[in-house]
């Protein structure tokens, strides 16, 4: 290789200096700007489809569409107030669930597990993750559902059916189907990928950081508590969102299980619907120039708003607490 | 518990009692000092107590034997360098003296650290009091993602409970004494990872000895810091020595000539030979010793 090399070096360049003429990493500037451009155009192509399709919904309404909790095909009225407050309320209370516990989990895989434990738990957890939402919304069909409507809301009604301010809560037929079940499966859906990050987030903590805590005599909760959650915190605000992120849009598993009512309440276990769970379920009814189906689209443009202002709004946190915490 | 450290190979004095801190185990009562006051003694008998004494001390990492026999006094409120090429053990050896190495599973001693008068490698010991009372620094200055005001505050926050005002004059006394007061008395709510390189050093130590331990262990604190940095540390481990037993690994043989008292030497695992600084640097006893501190090899 060395000795063919000097042999061919004289015959092909007039001088060492001289540049050769290499084709390849011009070609493979131009694939790396055209896949990075490609982005933005898809992104761009998606705005407009949904902006499009969705603006005579729009012009109809006017922001009465945002506010409005009807949703009548018959009358053709239709308003975003009920499945945005699904998908809101969902992500919320699957948050609510999923954190703590991926939080505990990772928290566990990295600083306490026995080394054997910790690796077959944590490949566990990725393999969790990997899970199609149609497996999630079967099980959570046959299995959560029945368990819901039998146990679990006879129990908090009986609990809290007649304490005020909490009986509406647990108001409602015990269908099994509704915000919370939804909500569950959410969260069982969200906490492998969010444990993974944050373990990932944990484990790349520097060792003599961690240590320097211990040196002072700080207990692994204190040292957790103190130095290794301030020091990730970017990574583990990065981990949440990207768990609400998969919430929000969720589409198949929520739709097994949210029971399919457009309606805002406070009852947990009331029939709703999200976003993606209406899409899923009336775009098949929508005839081509309907105003139900620029309404549906109309929807999925509202969704994409919502999570650009997440991501924007997380962003901003934690620029905010950089500047804060730890401007180095 | 043990008659005495003294009759051992190793050249020990008694243990110190000096500044007894919070016992290591609960309901352990700390045995007295054994020993006659230093009055009593003849200028030639006369040593520094010791602070720690490593006894017949073996360490392994899993399978891997690192180190072997160790036996080493460490004398109170006096420098003990440890010197010797990369993964001789020296860093091993500081780690066993605050049980670091207990965060790691498959890291195991045997034999004795005697530390006020009990075994520290012994079951039972509450390793977050022995660390608070066996401070360490690190290769890396390792500020807190916090203010500098509660990268000090926090140490003292873990093992005792003092009003705001007090805990004010624990953090100002703390910061004067590394010689950092006056930098950053302005800003002690802003976040520590601003300063510099050796400010964040200084300010590590600071964090150490405002929990009042009794030992602090460096771990080759100027690697990472530039000369002029490097030298104002060294001067502080001078005022320190006064008050704490300081032992610090150091690659650099004039920071060991300069700052240490005695100079222990390793290579491979095990201690070739400890003497003190003078001695070490003029007429070493052994020549694996002599052809470290010049340079001829490591």
């Amino acid at each position: 290789m060395d000795v063919s090399a000097r042999q061919t070096l004289p015959a092909t360049q007039e001088g060492p200096l001289v540049a050769r003429n290499r084709t390849g990493d011009p070609a493979f500037r131009i694939l790396a700007s055209a896949t990075g451009i490609g982005v933005l155009v898809i992104m761009g192509a998606i705005i407009a489809v949904m902006a499009r399709g969705g603006w005579r919904a729009f012009a109809t309404f006017g922001p009465g569409f945002l506010i409005s909790d009807v949703w009548n095909p018959v009358t053709q009225h239709f308003g975003a107030a009920a499945p945005v407050f699904g998908t809101l309320v969902s992500t919320a209370l699957a948050l609510l669930l999923a954190v703590p516990l991926a939080f505990g989990t990772a928290f566990w895989l990295t600083a306490l597990a026995p080394p054997a434990a910790a690796s077959a738990i944590g490949m566990a957890v990725q393999l969790l993750a990997a899970v199609p939402s149609i497996i999630f919304g079967m099980w959570g069909f046959f299995v959560i559902v029945p368990l819901v409507a039998h146990y679990v809301q006879p129990t908090a009604r009986h609990l809290f059916g007649h304490v005020p301010g909490l009986s509406a809560l647990v108001a409602g037929a015990p269908f099994g189907t509704g915000l919370l079940t939804a909500a569950f499966i959410l969260a069982v859906m969200i906490t492998p990928s969010i444990t993974a990050v944050m373990r990932d987030v944990f484990a790349s903590m520097p060792t003599v950081l961690r240590e320097s805590g211990f040196g002072l005599g700080a207990t692994r909760w204190e040292v957790m508590r103190n130095v290794v959650l301030p020091w990730s915190r970017q990574g583990m605000v990065g981990a949440v969102v990207l768990g609400m992120g998969r919430a929000m849009g969720e589409t198949m598993a929520v739709t097994f299980v949210i029971g399919d009512s457009n309606h805002i309440g406070w009852s947990l276990f009331a029939p709703a619907n999200t976003i993606a769970s209406l899409i899923a379920l009336e775009f098949p009814e929508s005839p081509a120039g309907s105003l139900k189906l620029a309404s549906l689209l109309a929807l999925g443009a509202i969704l994409m708003a919502i999570s650009f202002i997440t991501l924007w709004f997380s962003r901003w946190l934690l620029a905010r607490g950089d500047k804060a915490g730890r401007s180095a | 518990m043990n008659p005495s450290v003294q009759n051992t190979g190793v050249q020990t004095g008694p243990t110190t009692q000096a500044a007894p801190g919070p016992a290591l185990t609960e309901g352990g009562n700390r045995a007295m000092a054994s020993t006659a006051p230093d009055s009593l003694m003849t200028p030639a008998d006369r040593q520094a107590p010791t602070a720690i004494a490593v006894r017949d001390l073996n360490f392994y990492y899993g399978t891997s034997h690192a180190l072997h026999d160790i036996s080493l006094a460490f004398p109170a409120r006096s420098v003990t360098g440890m010197i010797g090429p990369s993964g001789c053990g020296k860093s091993t050896l500081l780690r066993v003296l605050n049980r670091m190495y207990d965060l790691y599973p498959g890291q195991r001693a045997t034999g004795e650290v005697i530390f006020d008068n009990q075994n520290i490698l012994a079951p039972g010991i509450d390793v977050n009091v022995l660390r608070s009372r066996v401070g360490m620094v690190f290769q890396k200055p390792t500020p807190f993602p916090m203010s500098i005001y509660d990268n000090i505050a926090f140490g003292i926050r873990l093992h005792e409970r003092v009003s705001r005002s007090e805990m004010d004059g624990r953090v100002e006394d703390a910061l004067r004494r590394v010689a950092l007061w006056a930098e950053v008395q302005d800003r002690l709510n802003s976040s520590a990872t601003a300063l510099s390189g050796g400010q964040q050093q200084r300010l590590c130590i600071a964090r150490t000895i405002a929990v009042r331990p009794e030992v602090i262990l460096l771990d080759e604190p100027t690697s990472a810091l530039d000369p002029v940095s490097t030298a104002r540390i060294e001067e502080l481990l001078d005022e320190l020595k006064t008050e704490f037993t300081i032992a610090i690994v150091t690659h650099n043989m004039q920071q060991a000539a300069r700052c240490a008292d005695q100079v222990a030497f390793f290579y491979m695992g095990r201690l070739v030979e400890v003497d003190s600084t003078p001695r070490m640097f003029t007429a070493p006893k052994e020549k694996q010793t002599q052809d470290y501190i010049t340079g001829r090899f490591g």
